[in-house]
């Protein structure tokens, strides 16, 4: 129990639980606000909205814990769409083949990214903000900057928009799309990646003193490589996602997500340093920017503002993070 | 004796671009004895010791184990042979706990093969902990642990693969003296256990303490190796530098009927520093003694406004100063050399001119914007020649200095602003042991033209020779005052662990 007290009000809890009271008082605050913030279709509208900025802030906060970070998410993102279109609609690739095409496509990248940054030795922001530029422009090529339909697939759209949780006999409204089910458990998996296995140790040890691990005897830049795929095989996984919510590759959205995502791992208690960040802080983050923007939304705030307010909150979970590390 | 060679190292040649590190050096262990390793920086020490960790590869040479030659392939070869090395920048993740820093590399997995196997590498460490007497919870972070321990830490992750060579460079540089005895304790151990253990340290009073031979290297190069029963301080020094040199004298001794340069009354800041109060007067060397965390440093920053304080009065002179923001203690002479002059006293990338007149530089500005290029390289000409700094030319980067001229540069940047009280935190710390002896007899002459010095410093002789008076501290407060005529290394030690009763 004390053990447990303890971990509660650690360092590095203590941003979780301010970040996890933040999200519970914004939405009280939201509740009283506006009656129609806490209607269930709204509510269920968020979750929808944040799953695909938060699966890029799960893959962020891998990258992010080694002492990285990765600019090119957001594009690769739209990339990914885009050649998840190519798989199955040019190629005719069965649709789970596809997928798994399209989420192997996402990992390829990440480890060409992670090769430039643990064997060329580019510093990860110039080396994914190249990786950002050529994702941006491949997808513009190959699709010929033309949406890729997939109107012949219907399944397509359910991976995304389908349901089958769906309690609507019980709650009104309460529709969980499937979307939200993959966040959510992608979530998990990647949780326990990152705490339980070797992949995740080494993510930490490497965030935390890389040389160290260098000598300890570790293959550190294989281990970079790998961290940077799983990452891109995430992004990936977004990459379906948003394709399937709007049932088509739009290869001209995507660039803006990779801030939103930096911004949820950060808020989220993800150390811009290193060495530290949980899953859980980085979707409570996420979902912080989603209720303030889907809340400003309700409040009739003009759109150019939520963006200012959602810029003053990254400033201040920064803030937050630099106080934390003075003590 | 040879047959129980553990190592040996012959004709060892290493060269970096522009640079022989080692030229024809030679190295020996036997099992189940301190080898002590000593030289100037720069010397090789470091250079040889990484070669055989099989962090460096060697241009030729040889290395023998247990008599055969063996190739050394990376870390990762050198573990697999039984040769492991404490860094002297401790190589731990502080984001991790102990048990993980132990097993970083070789993680053990459950049943699965997947997933990793914390209590079980928990239950492990702390076996090895326990058998080497080390009181350290396998499941604290390593950044919430004392130096002193994150270095237990990593001597045990060392000897958990099976280490019969033990390489420690520098292990004592940042501890305290009883960190330092348990440190010894457990190197003692080791020794009767059989390992050979290869200590690398610059300071002299723990080579009597500690080992049973000693090499020195120079230049690279192997000088010889004595038996430290019958070795004397001042050989191996001679050994070290080459030439002998000359012991300084303290002098000064009339400096206490001065005036006062500095007072300090009553400073209290939270529960870092209680009720602290010294004066020192013009021509005085005040050392401050104690051990790490004291409250040395705290002092010497809250005087120079560096750190808010609760309470505290400073007179500079006979005159009542308010001192809030380190501006405020220049601008009533107060100068302050940090104990970490690369972080916060030089700028590493800039040459000898810039920071010379780093801190006066409105001095050399015409019509209020432009810098007098002639005006500044004269003054930096001046105090090239008069503190002696070693540099080419004033255009020297100072990163291409050795610590002792670095140091120097910083004095003159002080002596520039015409400081009348100088706190020197830690001033010999990283240099030479040569350059030492400079860096003392200017403090002395410092003193002999006027100024009050405050110096902070951790190495007790140090502290003992240069002196004229000694204020003790422990645990922020200040727990005596020793004359240098009745100050001994017990007397201090004794005043510097004169805990609080609690």
């Amino acid at each position: 129990m004390n053990n447990v007290l303890k971990s509660l009000f650690s360092a590095n809890a203590r941003q979780k639980v301010l970040a996890f009271a933040s999200l519970i008082l914004m939405i009280i605050v939201f509740a009283f606000l506006s009656p129609n913030f806490f209607q269930m279709d709204n509510l269920v509208s968020i979750m929808l909205s944040t799953a695909v900025a938060g699966v890029l802030g799960i893959s962020v906060t891998f990258v992010i814990i080694t002492g990285g970070i990765d600019l090119s998410i957001g594009t690769l993102m739209t990339l990914t769409a885009v050649m998840s279109g190519v798989f199955i609609n040019y190629w005719g690739l069965p649709i789970w083949t596809g997928l798994l095409a399209a989420i192997g496509f996402g990992a390829v990248a990440g480890a060409i990214s992670g090769t430039l940054v643990a064997k060329l030795k580019i510093p990860p922001f110039i080396a994914t903000l190249g990786m950002m530029m050529i994702a941006k422009g491949l997808a513009l090529v190959i699709s010929g900057a033309k949406p890729i339909y997939f109107t012949n697939y219907e399944v397509y759209n359910l991976i995304s928009q389908g349901s089958f949780l769906d309690f609507n006999s019980l709650v009104p409204g309460l529709v969980i799309p499937n979307a939200v089910v993959i966040f959510f458990g992608l979530g998990i998996v990647c949780s326990i990646i990152l705490n339980k296995t070797v992949l995740g140790r080494y993510t930490f040890a490497i965030g935390s003193n890389e040389e160290a691990v260098r000598l300890s005897g570790v293959n550190v830049d294989r281990w970079k490589i790998a961290i940077y795929a799983l990452a891109g095989g995430i992004v990936g996984v977004a990459g379906i996602l948003i394709s399937s919510r709007i049932n088509s590759a739009q290869p001209a959205l995507g660039q803006g997500y990779e801030l939103d995502a930096i911004a949820a791992a950060v808020i989220g208690g993800v150390s811009l340093s290193g060495g530290e960040g949980t899953i859980l802080g980085t979707i409570i983050g996420a979902f912080i920017m989603s209720v303030l923007i889907n809340g400003l939304r309700i409040l009739s705030v003009p759109q150019e503002w939520q963006i200012v307010v959602s810029g003053l909150i990254v400033i201040f979970a920064v803030y937050m993070d630099i106080l934390r590390r003075r003590k | 004796m040879t047959e129980n060679l553990l190592i040996r190292i012959e004709d060892l040649d290493k060269s970096f671009p522009g640079v022989q590190a080692l030229r024809k050096a030679k190295f020996d262990l036997r099992t189940g004895e301190v080898h002590a390793l000593m030289g100037e920086n720069g010397a090789g020490k470091s250079t040889l010791m990484k070669v055989l960790a099989g962090i460096y590869q060697r241009d030729s040479g040889t290395i023998y184990l247990d008599g055969k030659p063996v190739e050394i392939h990376g870390p990762h070869g050198a573990r697999a042979l039984g040769i492991g090395i404490i860094h002297q920048e401790l190589n731990l993740m502080n984001h991790l706990t102990a048990a993980q820093n132990m097993f970083i590399g070789r993680e053990r997995k459950g049943r699965t093969g997947i997933l990793l196997d914390e209590k079980a590498m928990n239950k492990a460490a702390a076996e090895m902990l326990a058998a080497l007497r080390v009181d350290v919870d396998p499941k604290v972070k390593i950044g919430d642990l004392t130096v002193a321990k994150q270095q237990m830490v990593e001597i045990a992750k060392a000897l958990s693969y099976e280490s019969r060579v033990l390489i420690m460079d520098e292990p004592t540089a940042a501890l305290n003296d009883a960190e330092i005895e348990e440190l010894f304790r457990l190197i003692r151990d080791l020794r009767n256990k059989g390992v050979g253990i290869v200590y690398i340290s610059h300071k002299m009073d723990e080579l009597k303490r500690i080992s049973d031979r000693v090499t020195v290297m120079r230049d690279g190069e192997y000088i010889g190796t004595l038996n430290t029963a019958e070795a004397t301080v001042d050989q191996v020094i001679n050994m070290m530098v080459g030439r002998p040199l000359q012991n300084y004298v303290r002098s000064g001794e009339g400096a206490s009927q001065q005036p006062v340069a500095l007072e300090v009354r009553n400073l209290n800041q939270g529960r870092t520093l209680k009720d602290i109060n010294f004066r020192v007067h013009k021509g005085e060397i005040l050392g401050f003694a104690g051990l790490m965390g004291a409250g040395r440093t705290e002092v010497a920053r809250a005087v120079f406004g560096a750190d808010p304080v609760d309470s505290g009065e400073v007179t500079v002179l006979g005159k009542k100063v308010k001192i809030r923001i380190p501006k405020d203690a220049v601008a009533a002479g107060i100068g302050y050399l940090s104990e970490d002059r690369k972080r916060f006293g030089l700028a590493l990338g800039m040459d000898v001119q810039a920071n010379t007149v780093m801190a006066t530089l409105s001095r050399f500005l015409g019509l209020g914007a432009f810098l007098k290029n002639k005006a500044m390289a004269v003054v930096s000409d001046k105090y090239i020649k008069t503190l002696s700094i070693k540099t080419p030319n004033q255009t020297q980067k100072l990163k291409f200095l050795s610590g002792g001229n670095q140091q120097k540069v910083v004095i003159a940047k002080w002596l520039l602003r015409d400081c009348d009280v100088l706190f020197f935190d830690e001033p010999t710390r990283g240099i030479d042991v040569g350059a030492k002896f400079e860096i003392y007899k200017l403090l002395q002459e410092l003193a002999e033209q006027g100024k009050a010095i405050v110096m902070i410093s951790s190495e007790l002789p140090e502290i003992l020779r240069l002196s004229h008076r000694i204020v003790v501290m422990c645990e922020g407060r200040i727990t005596g005052e020793v004359s240098a005529q009745e100050a001994t290394q017990e007397r201090i030690m004794q005043l510097a662990t004169q805990r609080s009763a609690k």
